[in-house]
């Protein structure tokens, strides 16, 4: 191994260490954790873009940690899916932290240790090719979530974060009784050793398998919020500080990013009796989901509320795409799932900016005294909300238009059709009129101070991003579609992991 | 044995689901940590009830006794006492800035709203 081969663990370890670095020696100095946390977060994101890099030679890498063996060692997989997920965490960090120093992480204490736990846990969790590891990287991201959830506190956001933190560690249990149905049967959690041994299953042994592969199911719709299991969200990301529900964009991806890799690998298509186990709820309950947000975006109050919507539906929109199991579902949902992830980020930035800005209103949907810098805040918004809402020319309306080209080799098309215009345009509805009462129906301006610059920054980047993803949609679509085929490939990652001979073997 | 275990993982469970079904933050921990106990057996139970036998794979022994299901639940109770340990200082926080302690989030969101207004 060279020395480049262990840059694919460097993105755990890397936070891990920021973490309690800024713990242990930077602890009362708020400004020199500011500091380090965005540059170990710019370095971060130059990793990222060095093994993306390296990933798009179309090879998977398999690291073995400490050299053991698969299945037995602990083993991180790099693919194109998990490189275009870190780097997306990556970017999405950067502006997230560079939004917090302006202010928000003084409001609390241990804003960046927490953030950078966070990045650990997400970072895990994409390049992790073992199904118990994913379940510690998981609890990893939800420790340091709770923390930045309530970070700056009040009594709301203690309830709401009450909640937060039940429904996870129930789903936690459910994980654990999914994994153990697994072990059982199988006798491994290695992903490619499941994804081998799972076709391989004996008929009697097949529907603790299924109900195991299922259990999981739940925890991963729990965490990509999908219906019925999506109550969690709202209260969640709009009960906490703008920057911690901007990064929590990234983890209703992480639900999505296991259920591609574990119901699109392992569970997928050649999977003998169990091929596509989850598929036949997957797209039922994303239509569902998102005529839940479309509805709940029109009967928000708070902008916050509405942002926390606009990712119901958004999550919706992307789990259909992810629904298909084919390639062009899938390469159209990671279109999706970067717009929407950057959008739905500057969406919650721009709520935390309003409400610091209307002062006594907050960010309420009634008309209230003019802000400063509400032209600005209000041409923002209006960006972020045709991005959200996918009309043209943004990403967002690319993104639709090849979901539903996608969706056209589905059995129910035309549902499919009907629910995502539709809710395209009752979310229209939703955002016109937040955007006309929080910036044209106010009174006389009261005096308060110009929006701070580097939140600013934060946001304008990350719109800024979401336009060129839209220019650069053409080159996207060709990666991305590479993208799906590898995460779909069964053969490639199992032999990377397993080794070359196992894949002669089984003749996959 | 097997029925003693299976009973006992069904019982745990059930205690824990009605608990978490309460509307208060005490019994809602409480289902937590039965279902965490029902979990930790369970796991122990998937790789088979072997008693006896060491952990280890030695020409000695007679058989061994599946090792990983252990250290899984190693790791998951540790995860599970962290987690534990949050959400009860979580709740006395609510309860003591709040003074109730209903778990549901309605009451709460309303109250925040009109004590703004």
């Amino acid at each position: 191994m060279t020395p480049l081969d262990h840059m694919i663990i460097l993105p755990v370890i890397l936070p891990a260490m920021t973490a309690a670095f800024l713990v242990l020696a930077l602890r009362h100095h708020l400004k020199g954790q500011r500091t380090v946390s965005i540059v170990v977060t710019a370095l971060l994101l130059g990793i990222a873009t060095f093994l993306f890099a390296q990933a798009s030679d179309g090879t998977v890498r398999a690291y073995r940690l400490g050299d053991w063996p698969a299945p037995y060692g602990i083993t991180l997989v790099l693919d194109r899916l998990s490189a275009t997920l870190l780097l997306l965490t990556a970017v999405l960090a950067l502006c997230v932290a560079v939004y917090a120093a302006g202010g928000v992480d003084g409001r609390g204490r241990h804003f960046h240790p927490l953030f950078q736990f966070q990045l650990m846990g997400i970072n895990g969790a994409f390049l992790t090719g073992d199904v118990f590891n994913l379940f510690v990287f998981f609890e990893v991201m939800l420790i340091a979530s709770y923390g930045l959830m309530l970070h700056g506190g009040g009594p709301a956001r203690l309830k709401a974060g009450f909640q937060y933190v039940a429904i996870n560690l129930l789903a936690s249990v459910v994980f654990l009784v999914g994994v153990g149905l697994i072990y059982a049967v199988t006798g491994t959690l290695n992903m490619a050793d499941l994804a081998m041994k799972v076709p391989q299953v004996a008929e009697a042994d097949a529907a603790v398998l299924k109900a195991g592969a299922l259990l999981l199911f739940l925890v991963f719709a729990t965490k990509a919020a999908l219906v019925p299991l999506h109550w969690w969200l709202p209260a969640t990301y709009a009960g906490t500080s703008a920057p911690a529900a901007a990064l929590f964009m990234i983890m209703t991806k992480v639900g999505a990013y296991a259920i591609i890799r574990v119901y699109g690998l392992v569970f997928g298509a050649g999977a003998g009796p169990l091929a596509l186990a989850a598929a036949p709820f997957v797209i039922p309950a994303a239509l569902v989901t998102l005529g839940v947000g479309a509805i709940g975006l029109v009967g928000s109050r708070t902008l916050r509320d509405l942002s926390a919507f606009a990712v119901i539906a958004s999550m919706g929109t992307l789990l259909v795409a992810i629904g298909l199991f084919d390639t062009a579902g899938l390469s159209a949902g990671l279109y999706y799932l970067v717009h929407s992830t950057l959008a739905g980020a500057a969406l919650f930035l721009i709520a935390g900016l309003v409400q610091e800005q209307r002062g006594a209103a907050s960010d309420r949907l009634l008309p209230a005294p003019a802000m400063a810098g509400e032209t600005l805040l209000g041409g923002l918004f209006f960006l972020a909300a045709i991005a959200l809402v996918g009309l043209p020319p943004l990403s967002g309306f690319l993104g639709k238009v090849m979901i539903l080209q996608a969706a056209q080799a589905a059995a129910i098309w035309p549902w499919i059709w009907a629910l995502i215009l539709a809710a395209s345009l009752v979310m229209t509805f939703g955002f016109a009129r937040a955007g006309s009462v929080l910036f044209w129906a106010s009174g006389p301006a009261s005096e308060s101070r110009a929006p701070p610059a580097l939140p600013l920054a934060a946001v304008v980047l990350l719109l800024g991003l979401t336009v060129a993803w839209t220019l650069a949609a053409g080159p996207a679509t060709d990666g991305l579609q590479l993208t799906a085929r590898q995460a779909l490939d069964r053969s490639a990652y199992i032999g990377a992991v397993l080794g070359p001979d196992v894949r002669l073997a089984t003749g996959n | 044995m097997e029925l003693v275990v299976a009973a006992a993982i069904g019982i745990l469970t059930m205690v824990g689901i009605y608990l978490l079904l309460r509307a208060h933050t005490f019994p809602v921990i409480l289902g937590l940590t039965f279902l965490s106990y029902a979990v930790n057996v369970f796991l122990f139970a998937m790789g088979r009830l072997t008693i006896d036998r060491p952990p280890v794979i030695s020409p000695d022994a007679m058989g061994y006794t599946d090792p990983l299901p252990q250290a899984l639940v190693l790791t998951a109770i540790v995860i599970s006492f962290g987690m534990t340990a949050l959400i009860v200082v979580l709740a006395l926080r609510g309860y003591l800035e709040t003074g109730s302690d209903r778990s549901a989030l309605d009451a709460p969101r309303r109250t925040d709203e009109e004590g703004r207004s």
